[in-house]
């Protein structure tokens, strides 16, 4: 599957940059920042979460561009279907007037604006510091490793079981923690 | 295409993300910013999978998810009992823990 | 006595070798009357009677033995002593220096404080006191008698306190009447201010000597083996000083007839014929010093300290001995005049004679006092108010009467009594020592002594009975006094009465001798016949005029200087200097060839000549004549014009004033002496105290007050407090100053947090670059 969609229709030299993947990353990407802006910046909560759901949905795409598609599945399966669905829920729920704004009247917000821009300094020069502008191999070919949902669950049930179970007992927690903490009594 | 691309991105996700944290007032936008910074995470995972030609990035990204439905069902369920108690969910007036 | 001559020279004799026995007995019998008087029952008076005897008896022994020691070793004295103490390579010691004063001295004491004793048990009869008298009375016989045989300046020092202290205690015996006790303490501060000399001159002559042995100090004058005699010259006159105080020469006589406030015992031992000659005995002692120090002798000398102060008291006392109303205070002034001619005697060089009168007069002085005494308790009521309470009593009381009329002979120096031989001697001397001015001071002081004895005399036994005595002898009191007079004795101006016996009234005690029923009991009466015997027979003892010079060549070793060549056979043993020896190159005359020039000497006593002596003794019979006929016109007659003299005429009246008031000597000293100097000291001294040295304290204490509030406020409130309270303030401050960052926001929270990741994270990548 990953060599059907992966790598498109372009013949390229695999020195080359594929310039399709990129033009299509950045494609995705803008709207991505564009709406993680939006969802730290708007007045409307509701409107902050459906800017999220862009911005999780971008994040599939960017996945699937990635050649983890079980990911990107599961990304819109549980992010965009039950959490998003959630937090519209909690919006509902919470929102004392219909429209009223909230938004930036955090008294302190100001102080984000360099912190924010202190992390991604110093993300970036880490970045850019390790990698540089190394390109990512092309995954044309058979010496790559086959990443398939088998070899996926393979690993969690093998490597990765006891932190599967883990994970269980953690979402079984949540959920009855969620039941308590919101029932009525 | 490049490496740096998904790492910038995430990068900037990242950032937003923080900006968003401490800049909000409502719990609610609170925990989106978080959600933001939770994907950040995962496409760097992922990310690192593919440059490595591996798919750990992908398990453990898939943790991710499942770890962050789970907080924000009990996030969430924290936040509709912090309204019920006081009617409001704005941050700056839940400062009882002020020293 | 040849028993104890035996002997060879190198023992002397178990009495002479343990003389030191003599005042140890009474000392301790002293503490036996203080411990256990009370509890015996006669009250303690026969230990001290028993302990008088031992003394006695050990004194008689030594006399005897010394009586052969002279004649076999010349006169060495027997000198014994035990250190009790050293210091820097002096030691003190006590002991004995046995010679021929020392032996007369002993003898004398012992015997006179015996016959005291006897005389007290009966004359203190119940007193409040008894014990205690006694007591004192012993102890003071214990103080002179180590005086008396010191070896050394030390123990003669320690003796001659001890005595003042006893005359202290006994002068103030009654010391309910504050008049006695004032009594007692003029007399210990007179003499202690003559004391100090004693201390000074002590001081010096080991300063000059090196020394304070007697025996040694004597040896290196006599032989000039000293540096300056001008130094000796003032050692000399330091203490002098102190005999002046001690023997009452003028001007520190004052305390001898206020001493006679104590009870007639006392006066009669203490204050006419032992103590007070201790300042005679002094310079007799230690003539050497005087000697020398004060040139005595020197060739054109006319005067000497020590005889014009003794002659000035000769002319002095007698002089206040005439205006005087108390029997006992005449005897006093008479005191003092003979004790003025021992000490004139000793200025003259005259040293045998004094010493003999020392000798004679202890016992026809005692005598008189112990008369006086005997009048008191038997005829006057216990009062001595001779113009009051007595007259005419002579026929009843006998014994008395004829006692005192002896001693009196004696005293006035009435030829074949005892007073004649000493007396006359030292007149004599002066004249024959070419000091003729005392000469004639001698025989006008014994013009005087005639005269105011025979006045005593006729108001005491003669005339028409008055107060006290006309009740004694049955008749009716002309004055209207009686028991009147006999209350108003209680504060008598004289001071003195024996008021303190627990028994008034009349009636005697005690049986009088058989052959003179309504005189005094025998415990008075033949103390009186044993020295009124003494009176008359002791004056043989030393008799130029017959030929005896048996009491000076048992003294002359204790001169302590060579006699000079001269008369009949006792040249032989003129050269008894201290050391004694017996080397041919003493032998008679011949031994002054040789000899250097410093060798000091004195001369010898003068033949006795009937014609020297008939001068003085024409004044003595013009002065019983005199006195005699005065007395009786004045006291008895009334017969004008003699009586009422001092009245009418103003100039005697002024005299006679100047007289009575003891030539307001008295208030010189009394009241500008002592307030001159004692007020301003003490009040400097006050002052001193309460300004500079409370000052000082309290300025201490205000300064530490000072500092401490200085140290409190800005130390401890401003420095100290002020670090605790800044410590405490920054931490609060800090705290405070963090309080902000928990806020309790989340956002804020939130920020911190990735701010700090991020700086960590920057941190990592700097470190990892």
């Amino acid at each position: 599957m990953s060599a059907v969609v992966s790598t498109g229709s372009i013949t390229l030299l695999a020195a080359d940059v594929n310039v399709a993947q990129n033009v299509g990353f950045w494609v995705i990407a803008v709207p991505m920042l564009w709406g993680a802006l939006r969802v730290v910046t708007a007045r409307n909560v509701v409107h902050a979460a459906l800017w999220l759901v862009i911005v999780l949905g971008g994040a599939a795409a960017q996945y699937i561009l990635a050649a983890a598609e079980f990911v990107a599945v599961s990304q819109i399966m549980v992010y965009i279907g039950a959490v998003m669905v959630l937090f519209l829920f909690g919006i509902m729920l919470t929102r004392a007037q219909v429209g009223r704004e909230d938004g930036l009247n955090n008294a302190g917000w100001a102080i984000g604006i360099p912190v924010g821009l202190l992390v991604f300094g110093v993300l970036a020069f880490a970045v850019f510091d390790a990698v540089g502008t190394d390109l990512i191999d092309d995954r044309a070919g058979d010496d790559k490793v086959l990443v398939s949902t088998t070899a996926i669950s393979d690993a969690y049930l093998g490597p990765y079981l006891i932190p599967l179970i883990a994970l269980s007992f953690v979402l079984l927690v949540a959920a009855i923690g969620a039941i308590v903490l919101a029932r009525k009594d | 295409m490049y490496a740096y691309n998904f790492l910038i991105l995430a990068a900037a996700m990242f950032a937003i993300g923080v900006f968003g944290v401490i800049a909000r007032r409502n719990a609610v936008t609170v925990l989106m910013s978080i959600e933001l910074i939770l994907n950040s995470v995962n496409i760097n995972l992922v990310a690192f999978a593919l440059m490595n030609d591996t798919y750990d990035g992908h398990v453990f990204a898939l943790f991710v998810i499942a770890i962050a439905a789970a907080e924000v069902g009990v996030g969430l369920a924290m936040v509709l009992m912090i309204y019920r108690n006081r009617r409001s969910i704005a941050l700056d007036e839940l400062s009882e823990l002020r020293g | 006595m040849s028993v104890f001559a035996a002997e060879a020279v190198a023992d002397p004799g178990w009495f002479l070798e343990n003389a030191w026995l003599i005042p140890v007995i009474p000392a301790v019998a002293f503490f036996g009357i203080i411990f256990f008087g009370k509890r015996l029952p006669r009250g303690g008076s026969e230990l001290g009677i028993v302990s008088m005897l031992a003394s006695l008896v050990i004194a008689a022994g030594m006399t005897l033995q010394w009586i052969s020691h002279v004649d076999a070793t010349h006169g060495t004295p027997v000198i014994k002593q035990w250190t009790w103490w050293q210091s820097g390579g002096l030691h003190f010691q006590l002991g004995q220096h046995i010679d021929g004063l020392a032996v007369m001295a002993l003898i004398l004491v012992a015997f006179i404080s015996t016959l005291v004793q006897i005389y007290s048990t009966e004359y203190v009869r119940g007193d409040r006191r008894y014990t205690h008298f006694f007591a004192a009375l012993t102890l003071f016989s214990a103080g002179m008698l180590t005086m008396v045989l010191a070896p050394n300046m030390v123990q003669l020092i320690l003796g001659w306190e001890i005595m003042g202290l006893c005359s202290f205690m006994l002068i103030g015996h009654w010391w309910e009447e504050q008049a006695n006790s004032r009594a007692a303490l003029k007399a210990f501060f007179t003499v202690r201010v003559g004391d100090m000399g004693l201390l000074v001159g002590t001081a010096m002559l080991f300063g000059i000597f090196g020394t304070f042995d007697i025996a040694g100090i004597n040896e290196l004058t006599a032989a000039g083996d000293f540096e300056s005699k001008q130094i000796l010259m003032w050692a000399a006159i330091a203490l002098f000083i102190a005999c002046i105080g001690k023997s009452g020469q003028f001007p520190l006589h004052t305390w001898l007839p206020d001493a006679m406030a104590g009870p007639t015992p006392v006066s009669s031992l203490l204050h006419s014929s032992t103590m007070v000659v201790a300042g005679v005995f002094l310079v007799a002692r230690i003539y050497p010093v005087f000697h020398v120090g004060l040139e005595i002798n020197l060739a054109g000398q006319e005067f000497n300290l020590i005889a014009v102060i003794g002659g000035i008291t000769v002319l002095v006392a007698a002089a206040l001995a005439f205006v005087q109303d108390d029997i006992k205070k005449v005897l006093a002034y008479s005191t003092v005049s003979q004790l003025g001619y021992m000490m004139m005697g000793l200025g003259v060089g005259a040293w045998t004679a004094a010493v003999f009168h020392i000798f004679t007069h202890a016992f026809f002085k005692c005598c008189l006092f112990l008369c006086a005494g005997s009048i008191s308790h038997t005829a006057a009521h216990h009062s001595f108010d001779m113009k009051k309470d007595m007259g005419g009593i002579w026929r009843k009381m006998p014994v008395t009467f004829a006692t005192w009329m002896i001693s009196t002979a004696a005293l006035m120096g009435i030829p074949f009594f005892s007073g004649f031989f000493s007396k006359d001697e030292i007149i004599d001397s002066a004249k024959h020592n070419d000091y003729t001015i005392f000469y004639f001071v001698g025989i006008i002081g014994a013009f005087m002594t005639a005269a105011y004895m025979t006045r005593a005399t006729w108001l005491t036994f003669f005339g028409t009975p008055r107060g006290g005595a006309a009740h004694f002898m049955g008749v009716e009191s002309h004055d209207d006094h009686g028991h009147a007079a006999h209350d108003a004795h209680g504060d008598d101006a004289h001071g003195h009465d024996d008021h303190g016996h627990d028994d008034h009234g009349d009636v005697k005690h005690g049986r009088p001798l058989p052959f003179a029923p309504s005189d005094s009991p025998w415990q008075l009466t033949a103390p009186l016949i044993i020295l009124a015997a003494l009176a008359i027979g002791s004056g043989y003892l030393n008799a130029p005029a017959v030929g005896t010079h048996w009491f000076h060549h048992q003294t002359e070793s204790s001169i302590g200087l060579h006699e000079a060549a001269g008369h009949g056979e006792e040249a032989a043993h003129d050269e008894a200097a201290d050391h004694g020896e017996e080397t041919a190159a003493h032998g008679e005359e011949a031994a002054h060839g040789p000899e250097p020039a410093e060798i000091y000497t004195v001369p010898p006593a003068p033949e006795f000549k009937w014609s020297a002596a008939a001068p003085g003794l024409g004044l003595v019979a013009l002065g019983i004549g005199l006195s005699a006929f005065l007395s009786k016109a004045v006291f008895e007659d009334r017969r004008a014009p003699f009586a009422g003299l001092t009245r009418r005429n103003k100039l005697l009246g002024a005299g006679h004033r100047f007289l009575v008031n003891k030539l307001y000597l008295d208030a010189l000293y009394e009241n500008v002496i002592v307030k001159a100097i004692a007020h301003p000291i003490s009040k400097a001294a006050y002052w001193v105290n309460q300004n500079i040295i409370d000052g000082v304290v309290n300025g201490a204490g205000r300064t530490g007050k000072d500092v401490g509030t200085w140290v409190y406020r800005n130390i401890d409130q401003k420095l100290v407090d002020g670090a605790v309270n800044a410590s405490g303030t920054v931490a609060s401050e800090t705290g405070h100053a963090l309080q902000p960052v928990q806020s309790g926001k989340v956002n804020q929270y939130g920020a911190l947090l990735f701010g700090a990741a991020a700086v960590g994270a920057i941190v990592l990548i700097i470190t990892n670059v």
